[in-house]
C-alpha cells in the first residue's frame, strides 16, 4: 500500500486524471449550459460518438488536425440543432428524445465506421506540447503542462464558462430562462433563442469531447469508442451544482480515484479488479452525499416552455 | 407532466378509446416519417427501401416466430417500463433500469442456485420475490439519498449501473461461475444452468415465448390499480403533478419519490428475474440487453400509462425484432436499425405536441360543454 | 381528420407492399451457405473479426460468392435476438449457422433439435449436447499466450511486463494465463502486473491503463479484447514499448512495435466442416484451435526486427507445445 504513496505515482495518477477528465470537462460543461437553459440532454454520448468519427475521418484523410476539430464542431452544432428542435421547438419529452438523439448517433457512427473506414486505424492526433516555463517545474510540469492542446483547452474552457455563466448578459438571460422562463419572456427574452444556443453550444462542446478522443488522446476510433462517458457527463453536471467549477471537482475527483485505481492495480494491491474498478463511482455518490453546498437545480429543468403554461 | 392520459376520464373509470387512438395513432405517424428517413439512407446504401420494410413487417409479424419473438422482447420492456410510469409519475427520472435489472437477475440467479432442491411451486414465486426484492433495494438506494441527503437521482443511478455492472462481473467471474466452465477449462462469463423446476414455463414450442408474458401483463393491471385505486398510488401521482400542492396538503413528498423510485427499481428486477428464469435459464454477461433503456422508451411511448404501456412494448419489441428480420434478409450492418431506431424515437417523441394540443382542445370544449373540471 | 386518414393510407401503402414484394431472394443454385451470428462488430480488430476474415479467406478459396454465400448479423449481444437470427438463419436453409459466441449456447442446444439437416458451430465452448448436428469450437488461448509470454521475457530490458485485460473471463483468462506461465518460464523473477477495466469496449479506460503500466515501467504490453487498441496506441505514444497481441494480427496498428500476434485461424476448421457437411456428417465433434493444428499461429511481425536467438526461443516453445513436452494451463 506504501508504494501507493510515492512521489511517481502521485504524479502518474494525477497525470492519468488530467487526461482522463479531459472529455468529461467538455461535455459537462457542455451540458451545464445546456441545463442552466432549461434542457436536459441525454444524447450526449451519441454527439460525441458521431463527432469523433467525423474529426477522426477528416485527420485520417487529410492529416489536418484543425480540420477535423472544426469537423466536430459542425458535426456537434448539427446535432444540436436537431435536439433543440425537438426538445425547444416541438417541445418534446426531453430525456427521451435525449435518448433517442443517443441511439441514432451510435448507430449513425458504427455505419459511418463501417461502410468509409472499415477497420480500426490510428492517426496522429494532437501531441502533447509543453508549455515553455511552466513545464519545467519539477513535478508539477509534468502533470500540468505537458499535455496536448485539447487537454489545455478543456480544463481554460472551466474559468470562460464561469465567466460568460457568471459575468455576461447572455449567461444572465441563460439562467433567468432556465429558473423562470415565463419571466423571462415577459421580458422580452426569446426563451426559445436562448435555449437553442445553449443546447447547440453544449452539443458543438460534445463534439470536441468526441474529438478529444479520436484525434488526441487515443488516436483511433472504434464502434461505441465512448462507451457511455456521454452519461457520466450528464450525471456530473449534477454533481457540480450547475456551475462550470463545480463540474470540474467532479470530473478530477472521478477521474483521479479511476487512475487510482489502475495504479492500484498496476501495483498488485491485493483487492479485487471488480471492486477497484467500482470505486470512482462509489466516491462519486459518497461525495455528492456529504456535500452541503447543492447548487440550485434550474427550475424549468426538463419542462418546456409554452407560452401561456407557467 | 405529460397530458397525454386524459385525468378526468380515469378518475370516472370510463376508458378513453378516442384518446388512446390518437395516442397511439400520432406515435405511429412518427414512425412513418423516420422510416422515410430510413428509407433514404437504405437507398444510400443499395437497398430496396419497400423489400426491406416488407423484411421488418413480415420478421415482426409475419410468422409465429417473429410474433413469438416480439411478444418475449414486449415483456422485459413492458416491466422495465412499468417502474418507469410509477418513477415518472411522481416526477423522478429513474435511469437506473440497467443496474436494477442486474440486481434482480443477480438475485433470480443466486436463489435457486441455493436452494436448488426446493420443489418448483416453492422456487418459482420466492425467486420472483427476491427477483424483486434486489431491484427494489438497487431503486431504494437512490431512493433514500434523494429523500434525506438531496442526491440527485439522474447521478446516482447513472452510478449504481456501472456499480452493477461490475458486482455482476466480479460474481460471473469467482462465486457464480458455472463449474462446468472452470473443469474444462474454458471459464465463460455465465452461471451454472438454473435448476429445471424454476424455469418459467414455455407457452410455444419452438419459441422463446414464456409464462414471464403472462404474468407482466397480470402486473401492469395490478400497477393500473396501484396508481389508480389506491391512496398510495394516489400520493405517488399527486406528487408529480404538483410537487407545491401535494406537500401543502400535508403528503411527503420525499418519501413518495423515494417510494416511487424503489418500486420502479423493483419492477427492473423482476424484469431482470424473469430474463432469467424464462429467457436464459442462467445468469450471463449481456443479460439486461439495454433493456434499461428501451423500457423507458416503451414506457413514454405508453403514455406513462400502464394499461398503455402494453401495446407500447408490443409496438416497440416488433420494431426491434423487424429490424433485425430486416437486416438479415437484406444484410444491412445492424447498426442502421440502431440509427433509424434513434429517428423513431425522435420523431415519435416530437410528434407529441400534436397529441398534447388535441388532448387540450378536448379539455377545452369538454369544459365549455361543462362537463366538470380538468 | 385528414392527417389521421392520411396516416392510416401510408400504414395500409406499407402492408400491402409487404404482400407484394418477393418473399426471398431466389437462392444460387449450388452455392454453399452459411450464416453467422457474432456478439460484436466485424471490424472489432478481435473475437468476431476474426471469425469474419475467416469466412472471407474461404470464400475466396472457394471461388467467391457463387461458391459460397455468406450472411452475417453483427453486434447480436442480445442473446434472445441472437436465437431468433440463429432460428431464422436455419430456417432459410442454410447450410451451417455458426453462433460465435459463448452466450449462445443454451440458443443453440434448443434451435438445433428442430433443425436435424442444418450444420449449427457454436463457440467458444467444448460442449456438443451429444447431438449429431452440432460442433463446438474453442480456442487453446493459452498456448499461444505462453509463447507471447516466453518472447516476451527475453525481450523486456525493464524486466517489468503490463498486461491489459478487459474482464477475468473466458480467452481473455486463459490467453493471459498462458502469458503469465510463459514469462515464468524464461525469468520468474521478471515482474508481471494485470490490470482489468471491467468492460469489453472502454477503449479510454484501457489507454490509461496501458499508460499506467508504461509509466510504472513496463517496456513491453499484452492483454486481449477489442478495446485493446488503446494499449496500443499507448504503446505507439511511449514510442518504444512493444506490444503483443491475440486473436488478431494487429502489426497493422503499430508496424514497428507489434512483436508478435497469436491469430485465431478459423479456416481449418471451416474447411473441414464445408466438407464433412457436403459428405453428410453435420456434428458431433469438438475443434480446439491449437497450435498443433495449425488452428493457431504466431504472426511475427516482419516489420519489427526480431533477434533471430529470441526468435528461435519462441519457436521452440512452439514446438515443446506441440509435442507435448510443455504444458499449459489455461
Amino acid at each position: 500500500m506504501s508504494e501507493l504513496l510515492q512521489v511517481s505515482v502521485i504524479v502518474g495518477i494525477l497525470t492519468s486524471a488530467i487526461r482522463l477528465a479531459t472529455p468529461y470537462l467538455y461535455a459537462a460543461i457542455g451540458e451545464t449550459f445546456a441545463q442552466s437553459s432549461g434542457v436536459l440532454n441525454l444524447g450526449v454520448d451519441g454527439i460525441m460518438l458521431v463527432s469523433a468519427y467525423a474529426s477522426f475521418f477528416v485527420v485520417l484523410h487529410t492529416g489536418n488536425l484543425w480540420l477535423g476539430l472544426l469537423a466536430a464542431i459542425i458535426v456537434g452544432l448539427l446535432m444540436g440543432l436537431l435536439m433543440s428542435f425537438i426538445s425547444v421547438t416541438l417541445k418534446a419529452e426531453q430525456g427521451i428524445s435525449g435518448i433517442g438523439l443517443y441511439m441514432f448517433g451510435l448507430g449513425l457512427s458504427s455505419l459511418l465506421f463501417k461502410t468509409t473506414i472499415g477497420t480500426v486505424k490510428t492517426v496522429t492526433g494532437f501531441q502533447p506540447v509543453k508549455i515553455p516555463l511552466l513545464g519545467d517545474i519539477p513535478f508539477l510540469g509534468k502533470i500540468f503542462f505537458n499535455q496536448s492542446l485539447l487537454v489545455y483547452g478543456a480544463f481554460l474552457l472551466v474559468p470562460i464558462a464561469w465567466w460568460v455563466l457568471e459575468k455576461t448578459t447572455w449567461g444572465l438571460k441563460i439562467k433567468s430562462v432556465g429558473q423562470n422562463p415565463a419571466a423571462a419572456d415577459s421580458l422580452g427574452v426569446s426563451v426559445d433563442r436562448v435555449r437553442y444556443v445553449s443546447v447547440c453550444l453544449g452539443a458543438i462542446l460534445a463534439g470536441i469531447a468526441g474529438a478529444s478522443l479520436s484525434i488526441s488522446l487515443l488516436n483511433l476510433f472504434q464502434d461505441n469508442l465512448t462507451a457511455g462517458q456521454g452519461f457520466i457527463a450528464v450525471a456530473l453536471v449534477y454533481f457540480g451544482g450547475w456551475r462550470p467549477v463545480g463540474v470540474l471537482w467532479g470530473a478530477m475527483l472521478f477521474s483521479i480515484v479511476n487512475a487510482f485505481q489502475l495504479w492500484v492495480q498496476v501495483l498488485g494491491v491485493k483487492i479485487p479488479s471488480d471492486v477497484a474498478i467500482m470505486l470512482p463511482y462509489l466516491l462519486t455518490i459518497a461525495a455528492l452525499a456529504i456535500t452541503t453546498n447543492r447548487g440550485r437545480q434550474p427550475a424549468a429543468l426538463n419542462k418546456p416552455f409554452e407560452r401561456g403554461e407557467s | 407532466m405529460p397530458l397525454e392520459v386524459n385525468e378526468k376520464t380515469a378518475r370516472t373509470h370510463r376508458i378513453d378509446w378516442a384518446g388512446i387512438f390518437v395516442n397511439l395513432l400520432l406515435p405511429l405517424a412518427g414512425i412513418l416519417m423516420a422510416l422515410l428517413i430510413g428509407a433514404i439512407m437504405l437507398i444510400i446504401l443499395k437497398v430496396n427501401p419497400l423489400t426491406a420494410y416488407a423484411e421488418l413487417v413480415k420478421g415482426a409479424f409475419g410468422s409465429a416466430s417473429g410474433i413469438t419473438q416480439t411478444l418475449v422482447k414486449a415483456t422485459p420492456l413492458l416491466l422495465v417500463g412499468l417502474g418507469i410510469c410509477i418513477a415518472f409519475r411522481a416526477s423522478v427520472i429513474n435511469i437506473g433500469g440497467e443496474g436494477q435489472i442486474i440486481a434482480g437477475a443477480i438475485a433470480a440467479t443466486w436463489w435457486p442456485l441455493t436452494f436448488r432442491t426446493w420443489p418448483g411451486w416453492i422456487l418459482l414465486p420466492t425467486t420472483l420475490i427476491v427477483g424483486f426484492a434486489a431491484g427494489a433495494a438497487w431503486g431504494f438506494i437512490p431512493g433514500i439519498l434523494k429523500a434525506r441527503l438531496k442526491v440527485n437521482e439522474i447521478l446516482s443511478t447513472v452510478m449504481m449501473n456501472a456499480i452493477a455492472i461490475q458486482t455482476m462481473n466480479l460474481l460471473i467471474r469467482s462465486v457464480l461461475m458455472d463449474p462446468a466452465g472452470v473443469t474444462a477449462g474454458t471459464y465463460l462469463a455465465q452461471s451454472e444452468r438454473l435448476p429445471e423446476q424454476v424455469w418459467l414455463v414455455r407457452l410455444v414450442p419452438q419459441t422463446l415465448l414464456h409464462a414471464g408474458s403472462l404474468i407482466a401483463v397480470v402486473l401492469a393491471v395490478l400497477v393500473y390499480i396501484f396508481l389508480w385505486r389506491t391512496t398510495l398510488g394516489y400520493r405517488i401521482r399527486a406528487v408529480g403533478f404538483n410537487p407545491e400542492a401535494a406537500r401543502f396538503s400535508g403528503i411527503n413528498v420525499p418519501f413518495n419519490q423515494a417510494l416511487a423510485l424503489t418500486l420502479a427499481g423493483g419492477f427492473s428486477g423482476i424484469a431482470g428475474a424473469i430474463e432469467v428464469l424464462g429467457v436464459q435459464h442462467r445468469l450471463l454477461e449481456g443479460i439486461t440487453g439495454g433493456y434499461g433503456f428501451s423500457g423507458i422508451v416503451a414506457a413514454l411511448f405508453g403514455g406513462l400509462h400502464p394499461l398503455g404501456t402494453i401495446p407500447a412494448s408490443i409496438l416497440f419489441g416488433a420494431l426491434l425484432v423487424g429490424g433485425d428480420s430486416m437486416q438479415r434478409a437484406v444484410q444491412v450492418p445492424n447498426s442502421l436499425i440502431s440509427a433509424i431506431l434513434g429517428l423513431v424515437v425522435l420523431f415519435v417523441v416530437g410528434s407529441a405536441l400534436w397529441t398534447r394540443r388535441w388532448t387540450a382542445k378536448r379539455q377545452i370544449a369538454a369544459m365549455k360543454k361543462g362537463e366538470g373540471q380538468l | 381528420m385528414f392527417k389521421r386518414s392520411l396516416v392510416v393510407l401510408l400504414l395500409l401503402a406499407v402492408l400491402v407492399s409487404a404482400c407484394a414484394a418477393p418473399t426471398a431472394a431466389p437462392t444460387q443454385a449450388k452455392a454453399f451457405r452459411i450464416a453467422v451470428v457474432m456478439p460484436s462488430a466485424t471490424t472489432d480488430m478481435a473475437f468476431s473479426q476474426s471469425m469474419w476474415n475467416a469466412l472471407v479467406t474461404i470464400q475466396k478459396e472457394m471461388g467467391g460468392e457463387a461458391a459460397l454465400e455468406i450472411k452475417y448479423s453483427e453486434n447480436m449481444f442480445n442473446v434472445p435476438d441472437a436465437a431468433t437470427a440463429i432460428r431464422d438463419y436455419a430456417s432459410q436453409g442454410f447450410d451451417v449457422v455458426i453462433a460465435h459466441g459463448s452466450q449462445y449456447g443454451s440458443s443453440v442446444q434448443e434451435i438445433a433439435k428442430d433443425f436435424p439437416k442444418t450444420t449449427f458451430a457454436w463457440g467458444t465452448d467444448v460442449n456438443t449436447f451429444g447431438m449429431p448436428n452440432v460442433y463446438a469450437y474453442t480456442a487453446a488461448a493459452e498456448e499461444g499466450g505462453y509463447v507471447n509470454g516466453v518472447l516476451a521475457a527475453k525481450l523486456t530490458k525493464s524486466k517489468t511486463i503490463g498486461v491489459t485485460g478487459p474482464v477475468e473471463v473466458g480467452d481473455a483468462k486463459t490467453y493471459i494465463d498462458g502469458f503469465v506461465q510463459g514469462v515464468a518460464a524464461v525469468d520468474p523473477t521478471i515482474k508481471v502486473s494485470k490490470t482489468w477495466t471491467g468492460s469489453f469496449s472502454d477503449v479510454a479506460l484501457m489507454t490509461e491503463a496501458a499508460k499506467t503500466h508504461i509509466a510504472a515501467g513496463a517496456d513491453i504490453l499484452t492483454g486481449s479484447s477489442q478495446s485493446v487498441v488503446g494499449s496500443i496506441g499507448a504503446a505507439k505514444d511511449a514510442g518504444n514499448v512493444l506490444w503483443f497481441g491475440t486473436q488478431q494480427d494487429q502489426a497493422s496498428l503499430a508496424p514497428n512495435l507489434v512483436v508478435a500476434s497469436q491469430v485465431y485461424d478459423w479456416t481449418g476448421m471451416l474447411r473441414e466442416i464445408i466438407a464433412s457437411n457436403k459428405a453428410g456428417t453435420l456434428g458431433g465433434k469438438t475443434y480446439t484451435l491449437h497450435l498443433s493444428n495449425d488452428g493457431l499461429k504466431i504472426a511475427y511481425n516482419s516489420g519489427y526486427a526480431l533477434p533471430a536467438d529470441v526468435k528461435a526461443v519462441g519457436d521452440k516453445a512452439i514446438a515443446d507445445i506441440i509435442s507435448g513436452a510443455v504444458k499449459v494451463e489455461p
